[in-house]
C-alpha cells in the first residue's frame, strides 16, 4: 500500500482564526457569576421571543381575515375598503414584480461594481468609493423616495417611458412590458429606485466576499496569463459563489420589504397590469398607505394578514441567505 | 503528430476589453446615480433652512412660514428611548452570545433570530407595535413607536456586541481570572473597557439606523402637529410628532412650502445620519489602530 500524504494547508490572509472556548468555562463559577449568566441568557433569549411573538401576533391578527375570505383571500385582485371585499394578489403580485425588477438592476451593476473596485481601480480609489459606497447604504429609504418622486419620475415620465414606448413597445412578447400611461409613477420607477436603494448593500457585501479570496489563488491565474475577466468568472466567481448568492439573498430581502421608497412612487393602485408603466402596488406600500386610516376589524384585519405574507416571504429569504453565507464561512475556514 | 497551432489571443483579449469597460461604465452609473440622489437632498434642502424651520412650530396645511421643532424633538425622544432600552438589553444579550453561551443552543437561536430581525423589513415591525400597544391601548401613541424602533435597535446591538467583546483576547479574561474576579466583573470592568469604543460603535451605527426610519413609525406613532413635551410623560400617550412621518406627510402634499419643508427635514436627517455613521467608523478605525 502507497503511503498516502496528507497536507495540510493554513490559509494565509482568510482572516483570524475564531478564538477558542474559554478554558475556564470548566471552573466551578461563583454564585453572583450563576445569577449574572441567568441574567444575560434572559437578555439573549428576547431576541427569539421577539421574532416568535411577531409571528404569533401576525397570524391572531390574521385569523379574522382568513376566516372570511378563506384561501381565496391570495388568490382575488379585488380590494375595496367600501365594499369590505379584499384580496392581496395585486399587493403580492408588485412585491414579486417591482423586487424582480430591482434585482434586474443591481446584480449585475453591484457585480461589475465589484469587479471594478476589487480588480481595476487603483487601492486609493477602491477605497475611497468602496467607503462612499458603504455611507450610502445608511441614508434612509425615504431619502430614496423623494427623490424617486421629485427628481426620477419626471424625467421618466417626459424621457424614457416614451423612449423604451417607441423602441421597445412593438417587440411582440416583451413589448407587453412596457406598455402603459407615461405618467412617471408606477411599477418600472418602482422597480428601478429599489433596485439604486439596494445597491449599496449588495455592492458591499459582493465587494467583501470579492477581496476574501486569497491573493495566491488570483495571482496564480493571473501567472498562467488568464486576463482579468478569466480570473473573476473562472476563480473569484467560482470560489465565492456561495457567499455572493447569500449577498443578493440579503438584498433580495431588503427589496422585498423595502416600503418608503416603493410608496412614494409605485402610484398606488390595486391593479394588475403586465404594463410596467401602470401604477401597482406592494404589500408594504398598501400597508403604508392604508394602515392609518383603516378602521373597521376587517379591514385592519385584512391588512395585518398582507403583513403576514411578508412576514413569511422575508423570513424565508432570511433562512436562505442565512445558510449560504453560513455554508461560505464555515468552507472558507478550512481553507481552499 | 502535428504540432498545436497557437490560438490567438485577440479574442480573449477583446472581451476582457468589453467586460472592463463595461465594469468601469456600471460603477460609473450606479456611483452617480448614488450621488445624485445625496446632491439632489443637499441642494433642495438647504434652499428650505432657515432658522424658523429650527426654531418654530409647524403651520396649519397652506399657511407658508413656520417650522419643525417639534417634529425634531419628537424624532430624538423616540430615538432616546429606544435607545435606552434596548443599550443594557442589548449589551447583556450580547455578553451571554460571546461570553457564555458561545455554542450553546441558546446562543444558536439568538443569534438566528437576530440575523432574521435585522433582515426584517421595518414596516412588519411596525405592524408587530400596532398590534401589541396601538390595538390594545386603543389609540395611537408615542410608547408604541419607540417600542418599533427598540425592537428594530435591539438585534443590531445585541450582534456587534458579541462581536466587540469576541476581539478581546483571552489572555486578558484569564489574567482577570486568575487574580480572583468573578466573571460578571471580569466582562463589566475589564472586557468592556477594552472593548469600549467598540460598543460604542455598535450603538451609534444602530441609532444611525432607527433615527431614519419611517415606516415602523407610520401606525405606531403616526405624526401631530402638537406636542405636549412638558406633561409627566413627555405626551408618550398620544400621536408623536416625528420628522420622518413628516416628511412622508409633507411631500404628499399639494402644498409647494411643505414640499419644500419635506426637503429641508431630508437634509437634517441625512447630515444627522451620516455624521453619526462617520463618526461611528472613524471611533472603530482609531481603536484599531
Amino acid at each position: 500500500m502507497k503511503p498516502t500524504l496528507q497536507v495540510q494547508v493554513f490559509e494565509e490572509g482568510t482572516g483570524p482564526l475564531p478564538e477558542p472556548a474559554s478554558p475556564l468555562a470548566r471552573v466551578k463559577p461563583a454564585r453572583s457569576d450563576e445569577y449574572f449568566r441567568w441574567l444575560t441568557a434572559g437578555c439573549a433569549l428576547v431576541l427569539p421571543l421577539i421574532m416568535f411573538a411577531i409571528g404569533l401576533a401576525l397570524l391572531y391578527y390574521s385569523v379574522p381575515a382568513l376566516r372570511k375570505f378563506g384561501v381565496g383571500f391570495f388568490f382575488t385582485e379585488e380590494w375595496n375598503p367600501v365594499t369590505q371585499e379584499f384580496g392581496a394578489l395585486s399587493s403580492i403580485y408588485g412585491t414579486l414584480m417591482s423586487t424582480l425588477l430591482a434585482m434586474l438592476l443591481a446584480v449585475p451593476l453591484s457585480l461589475a461594481i465589484a469587479i471594478f473596485l476589487v480588480e481595476l481601480a487603483p487601492p486609493r480609489l477602491s477605497r475611497t468609493v468602496g467607503t462612499m459606497i458603504e455611507l450610502l447604504a445608511a441614508i434612509p429609504s425615504i431619502i430614496y423616495g423623494m427623490w424617486g418622486m421629485f427628481v426620477f419620475a419626471p424625467i421618466m415620465a417626459s424621457t424614457l417611458q416614451p423612449w423604451l414606448t417607441a423602441y421597445v413597445g412593438w417587440i411582440p412578447g416583451l413589448g407587453a412590458f412596457f406598455q402603459g400611461p407615461p405618467m412617471g409613477l408606477g411599477m418600472l420607477t418602482a422597480g428601478l429606485i429599489l433596485g439604486f436603494m439596494v445597491l449599496p448593500f449588495t455592492c458591499a457585501i459582493t465587494r467583501d466576499v470579492f477581496q476574501m479570496v486569497p491573493p495566491v489563488v488570483k495571482e496564480s491565474a493571473y501567472g498562467l496569463g488568464a486576463t482579468t475577466w478569466e480570473v473573476t468568472c473562472k476563480v473569484t466567481l467560482p470560489y465565492g459563489l456561495v457567499g455572493i448568492i447569500g449577498a443578493f439573498f440579503l438584498g433580495l430581502g431588503r427589496a422585498l420589504g423595502e416600503t418608503m421608497a416603493v410608496t412614494f412612487v409605485i402610484g398606488n393602485a390595486h391593479k394588475i397590469n403586465l404594463g410596467l408603466f401602470y401604477p401597482g402596488n406592494s404589500i408594504a406600500s398598501c400597508m403604508a398607505n392604508e394602515f392609518a386610516e383603516a378602521t373597521e376589524l376587517i379591514y385592519i384585519s385584512s391588512l395585518i394578514c398582507l403583513g403576514l405574507v411578508l412576514f413569511v416571504i422575508t423570513y424565508l429569504v432570511q433562512v436562505g441567505s442565512q445558510m449560504m453565507l453560513r455554508r461560505m464561512y464555515r468552507a472558507w475556514s478550512v481553507g481552499l | 503528430m502535428r504540432p498545436m497551432k497557437p490560438r490567438s489571443p485577440r479574442p480573449r483579449k477583446t472581451l476582457n476589453l468589453v467586460v472592463n469597460l463595461w465594469a468601469v461604465a456600471s460603477a460609473a452609473i450606479g456611483i452617480m446615480a448614488l450621488f445624485w440622489i445625496t446632491i439632489t437632498v443637499l441642494i433642495r434642502g438647504w434652499q428650505a433652512l432657515n432658522l424658523d424651520f429650527f426654531t418654530r412650530m409647524p403651520t396649519p396645511p397652506g399657511v407658508e412660514g413656520g417650522g419643525l421643532l417639534t417634529a425634531m424633538v419628537g424624532t430624538l425622544v423616540l430615538t432616546l428611548i429606544a435607545t435606552l432600552a434596548a443599550v443594557p438589553l442589548g449589551l447583556l444579550g450580547g455578553i451571554f452570545l460571546a461570553e457564555f453561551g458561545q455554542e450553546s443552543k441558546v446562543a444558536d437561536n439568538s443569534r438566528f433570530a437576530a440575523n432574521v430581525l435585522m433582515g426584517m423589513p421595518s414596516i412588519i415591525v411596525g405592524v408587530f407595535a400596532y398590534a401589541l400597544l396601538v390595538l390594545t391601548l386603543g389609540n395611537f401613541s408615542g410608547y408604541a413607536g419607540a417600542f418599533a424602533l427598540f425592537v428594530i435597535m435591539l438585534p443590531i446591538i445585541i450582534r456587534t456586541t458579541e462581536d466587540m467583546l469576541r476581539l478581546v483576547p483571552n489572555t486578558l479574561r484569564e489574567a482577570a481570572l486568575a487574580l480572583g474576579f468573578p466573571r460578571w466583573k471580569v466582562t463589566l470592568f475589564i472586557v468592556f473597557r477594552a472593548a469600549r469604543s467598540g460598543l460604542l460603535t455598535g450603538v451609534l451605527l444602530a441609532v444611525a439606523r432607527v433615527s431614519g426610519e419611517t415606516a415602523p413609525l407610520l401606525f405606531t406613532a403616526l405624526n401631530s402637529p402638537f406636542h405636549r413635551f412638558f406633561s409627566w410623560n413627555l405626551g408618550l400617550n398620544e400621536p408623536y410628532p416625528n420628522l420622518t412621518v413628516t416628511i412622508f406627510d409633507y411631500a404628499m402634499s399639494p402644498y409647494p412650502d411643505w414640499q419644500g419643508k419635506a426637503w429641508g427635514a431630508s437634509l437634517v436627517i441625512t447630515v444627522g445620519i451620516l455624521v453619526l455613521t462617520i463618526f461611528a467608523r472613524w471611533l472603530f478605525r482609531e481603536r484599531k489602530a
